[in-house]
């Protein structure tokens, strides 16, 4: 017998399984599949997947999409810049041209860019950024996320889950390589996060025969009762439940060999296997990757063009993998930063700290070419850019023609939605 | 009036699960039989024999490092790479590349020994707090190794966050804007009169000492940075360049004067958040990490600490004593409230149940896999801890790492090394039979007092019956083998990653 506790007892089989609540044990996304049967039918694009690629540590955009005709962007950045076409530096060689007329191109080393904005699969929005720009990178970053101004609350996408009729909470809604993100983080909607797939399970299982079903009623058993809903505890138990949820599916789809050849890098293994779990059809609407070491305050030309050349190369192979898969039409991907840098270099051959800077978004179906208006290199707010696109216009785009969302619901607020997809 | 927020447990309150509490909070845990000692200590000697714990001994267990790897070129050198530049003399400038290859590559193989050396310190300390203000200290004033790209400076920064660990928090914040690594990391070496870099002087205020917002301005940042300048380092040492520091007038919080970076830090430290900001972080990371805003009572608590310190000058001994004296630290809803670092995960692993070590590096490895990788934090806001710890990934990755550490059995897709060395959990029987006053050991009382133990809470009925169950259908297999069956289970439990 047990001593009496806080909690009600419960049915305890020999065998060790657990029964409880269907609410708490029963996985999330099998409630939902039995919650849309009731329902029917929304007649949403239930095929459509959004990438999103952060770009972390705030990506010099003035170096990435270069405004080669500008004399004020040669003035400010005597050592740095990137030479136009025709005119190529010793240091920086010159920028591939998107725009002739305008005289906008891309850093030298965005070749993967480039032949995907050639082949009508990339468009670049230019000069995103919000009003009053914070430069702390861990505020604007969180601004970015929630798509709040004060960067407080639940990520955006966690709320496009928590509120939109399509997009009700679900188990494998959101995959995150790596850290969870709080763009994922609703109110209930939680993303599924793991760095790599190799160590998706429990290895005590190999122990003794006899500890595989009590690991799994234990893991399984969700939010006991009695534990109070606010808790590090409840929160512990529903993500164990989500991680035996989780494990099965997800080492079953990241085994198989791509369709086309990677770079090796960090974001390319990344895009890997996200491109996996989208040829194993999970049911996933949103996945996030990540790479860092954008914050390139000193002797930032070598560093800041390997970056590019990672960034460009492995979104390159992943676009060519999803057309090699017959996904290319159903998957958009969003590359950000949590904004660009200062205009002019500083005294390190680096950059500071700046505002607005260019969003890309990649696909099949995206209004490819250049987008919105190249911000002033004249009319500087204090040094720095001022944004000509407010990054919630992005995100409202992508929310009502993509994932068929109402934006103002989601973002909290009317945003004039930005033309990003093809009729 | 308002009650103390600070008012003291009572002695007799002081029970043998508040001294597991205050171990496994202001230390990494430990066996039984240390419990014990430390509740029957009453409440003010055991906080007295955790927070007192002496000052570093200078030279018994201070490990030397290398210093000279990353020695600046002597005269001779840098002539003779002159020289070979001029004269295009590629053989020279071939052997100078692979010497630097082979420094960088000494330094390297340098900070992944010292990330060895300090978990294993983490693991098997005797002054437990120490280590584990040092950890924190690592984590609020964080630089990272990938940027800092010197050993040597990042084992000075670990002495001085160890000599300082419960020490002066204004001290440590003036040592941190003449620390090379920190003046590295936030790119202050670059910071120059006429040519300012902000990146210090904003993380000072924001990340450091005052919070996000809590009483500065974008331009108290801009004249912080001109304070800075020339603030840099030559070698290992801080050096002030008075040529390239900025002696203009600065207005710093509404104060004109020529103030250098000393004076911006003692601006700082004028300003209320100082006190209250480092406090709120003490209390997250030693009391509740509960996500969001703290409660009214908790805030309280907070207000109560941070008028503590400065009412001591920013000595953090009194305020230690009094957060882990005070009744509201053993409050019910403080009680396996914390989410484990990954260090912490580890430490108290092996300390509680006395398991081998098998590999420190191994599980140096294993913390960074978990997120923690020492001497590398995520970046200069350090780890956020709590949740962020917790994912469907790093879940599994705890649960193999004490499958490890009971049995040996290695985690396939990591450098784990296996290691069969027997772990013998029997000793926690001898608990069992001293608390049940007779010889209960029964699958019940096991499974009881295990889940107890080791969950730093009250267990639910069906883990306690889960695991007596297990217990009963291995009844025939070697006592020893079941326990550590039983722990394997105990440790995958959602609730064993609190504490």
């Amino acid at each position: 017998m047990t001593t009496p506790t806080p909690y009600s007892r419960r049915i305890f089989l020999q065998h060790g399984v657990t029964l409880a609540s269907m609410a708490a044990t029963i996985p999330q996304f099998i409630q939902q599949s039995a919650l849309g049967m009731l329902l029917g039918g929304s007649g949403v694009p239930e095929e459509r997947v959004l990438v999103i690629i952060q770009l972390g540590g705030g990506n010099d955009g003035l170096n990435t999409v270069v405004p080669f005709g500008s004399r004020e962007y040669y003035a400010a950045r005597p050592s740095i810049a990137i030479g136009g076409p025709g005119t190529p530096r010793d240091q920086t060689g010159q920028a591939l041209v998107l725009d002739q007329a305008k005289g906008i191109g891309l850093h030298p080393n965005l070749t993967g860019i480039k032949e995907l904005f050639d082949g009508g699969r990339a468009a670049v929005i230019q000069g995103v950024g919000y009003p009053n720009p914070n430069r702390s990178h861990f505020t604007s970053m969180d601004i970015w996320h929630t798509a709040r101004t004060d960067g407080k609350g639940t990520g955006w996408v966690g709320r496009y889950f928590d509120c939109t009729c399509n997009g009700t909470p679900s188990t494998e809604g959101a995959v995150a390589i790596g850290q969870a993100p709080l763009a994922m983080m609703g109110e209930t909607q939680k993303p599924i996060a793991f760095e790599s797939a190799e160590m998706f399970r429990w290895l005590g299982d190999d122990l003794h025969k006899a500890l595989h079903d009590p690991y799994q009623a234990i893991n399984r058993a969700g939010s006991l009762d009695g534990i109070e809903p606010n808790t590090q505890m409840n929160f512990l138990m529903r993500t164990s439940l989500d991680a035996q949820v989780s494990s099965d599916r997800i080492r079953n789809a990241v085994n198989k060999q791509p369709l086309v050849a990677y770079p090796q890098s960090s974001l390319a293994n990344q895009l890997r296997t996200i491109g996996a779990m989208i040829r194993d059809g999970m049911k996933t609407r949103v996945y996030y990757a990540s790479i860092s070491g954008f914050d390139t305050h000193g002797g930032q030309l070598g560093t800041h063009g390997n970056l590019m050349r990672q960034f460009g190369d492995a979104v390159l192979a992943f676009q060519n993998d999803l057309k090699a898969q017959g996904n290319d039409e159903r998957v958009a991907t969003l590359c950000f930063s949590e904004f660009g840098r200062r205009v002019a270099q500083n005294g390190s051959a680096g950059t500071d700290h700046g505002t607005a800077g260019p969003v890309f978004l990649l696909g099949a179906k995206v209004r490819a070419g250049l987008l919105g208006e190249h911000p002033s290199m004249t009319d500087l707010d204090q040094g720095d850019l001022r944004h000509t696109v407010d990054f919630r216009s992005v995100y409202a785009g992508i929310l009502e023609d993509w994932l068929v969302a109402p934006s103002a619901k989601v973002l909290d607020g009317a945003f004039q939605k930005a033309a990003l997809f093809r009729a | 009036m308002a009650p103390n927020p600070l008012r003291p447990l009572p002695n007799e309150a002081f029970d043998y699960w508040k001294a597991l509490h205050l171990l496994n909070r202001a230390g990494f845990g430990g066996t039984p039989a240390t419990v014990r000692t430390l509740a029957n200590l009453g409440v003010e000697k055991a906080v007295e024999s955790l927070v007192e714990f002496g000052s570093p001994n200078a030279t018994s267990d201070r490990q030397t490092w290398d210093a000279s790897i990353r020695r600046p070129p002597t005269a001779e050198e840098r002539s003779i790479a002159e020289r070979a530049r001029r004269e295009n003399d590629e053989a020279t400038l071939a052997r100078l590349q692979r010497e630097r290859n082979e420094r960088d590559a000494t330094d390297r193989t340098q900070i992944q020994s010292m990330r060895t050396w300090w978990m294993g310190r983490l693991i098997e300390t005797s002054r437990p707090l120490e280590e584990k203000l040092t950890l924190f200290w690592h984590g609020h004033f964080a630089a990272g190794y990938r940027t800092v790209q010197d050993s040597y400076h990042m084992a000075r920064q670990n002495e001085l966050f160890r000599s300082n660990a419960a020490g002066n928090f204004r001290s440590l914040a003036h040592a941190m804007v003449r620390d090379p690594a920190m003046l590295k990391y936030l790119d202050n070496d670059e910071n120059r009169r006429g040519r300012p870099n902000e990146n210090l002087a904003r993380e000072l205020m924001e990340l450091f000492v005052l919070g996000e917002g809590n009483g500065y301005t974008e331009s108290d940042i801009k004249e912080g940075a001109r304070a800075l300048t020339g603030y840099t380092f030559s070698d290992d040492e801080f050096v002030f360049e008075a040529g390239n520091h900025d002696s203009t007038p600065k207005l710093l919080f509404g104060k004109r004067g020529d103030f250098d970076g000393d004076d911006f830090v003692r601006l700082i430290f004028e300003r209320q958040a100082a006190s209250d900001f480092v406090c709120l972080k003490l209390f997250r990371f030693f009391v509740n990490d509960l996500p969001g805003t703290p409660s009214e009572e908790s805030q309280a608590f907070v207000r109560a600490l941070g008028k503590l310190l400065r009412e001591n000058k920013f000595e953090l001994r009194p305020v230690l004593k009094a957060l882990f004296r005070s009744e509201y630290f053993y409050a019910a809803q403080h009680i396996a409230s914390v989410i484990k670092s990954p260090v912490q995960l580890i430490a108290q692993a092996v300390r509680s149940y006395r398991t081998p070590v098998r590999s420190i590096e191994s599980m140096a490895s294993a913390a960074g896999l978990m997120g923690q990788d020492l001497f590398q934090p995520p970046n200069v806001k350090g780890w956020e801890g709590g949740r962020s710890w917790i994912n469907t990934s790093t879940l599994f990755v705890r649960h193999n790492v004490l499958v490890y550490l009971l049995t040996g059995r290695v985690p396939t897709g990591t450098r784990f090394d296996a290691n069969s060395d027997r772990c013998d959990v029997t000793h926690l029987l001898s608990e069992i039979r001293e608390s049940g006053g007779d010889e209960d050991v029964s699958p019940q009382s096991i499974a009881r007092f295990l889940c107890r133990f080791s969950l730093a809470t009250r267990p639910h009925p069906d883990r306690i019956a889960a695991i007596a169950n297990f217990l009963t259908t291995t009844a025939s297999a070697p006592e020893n083998d079941r326990l550590l069956g039983a722990l394997a289970l105990i440790t995958a439990m959602p609730e064993y990653q609190l504490c």
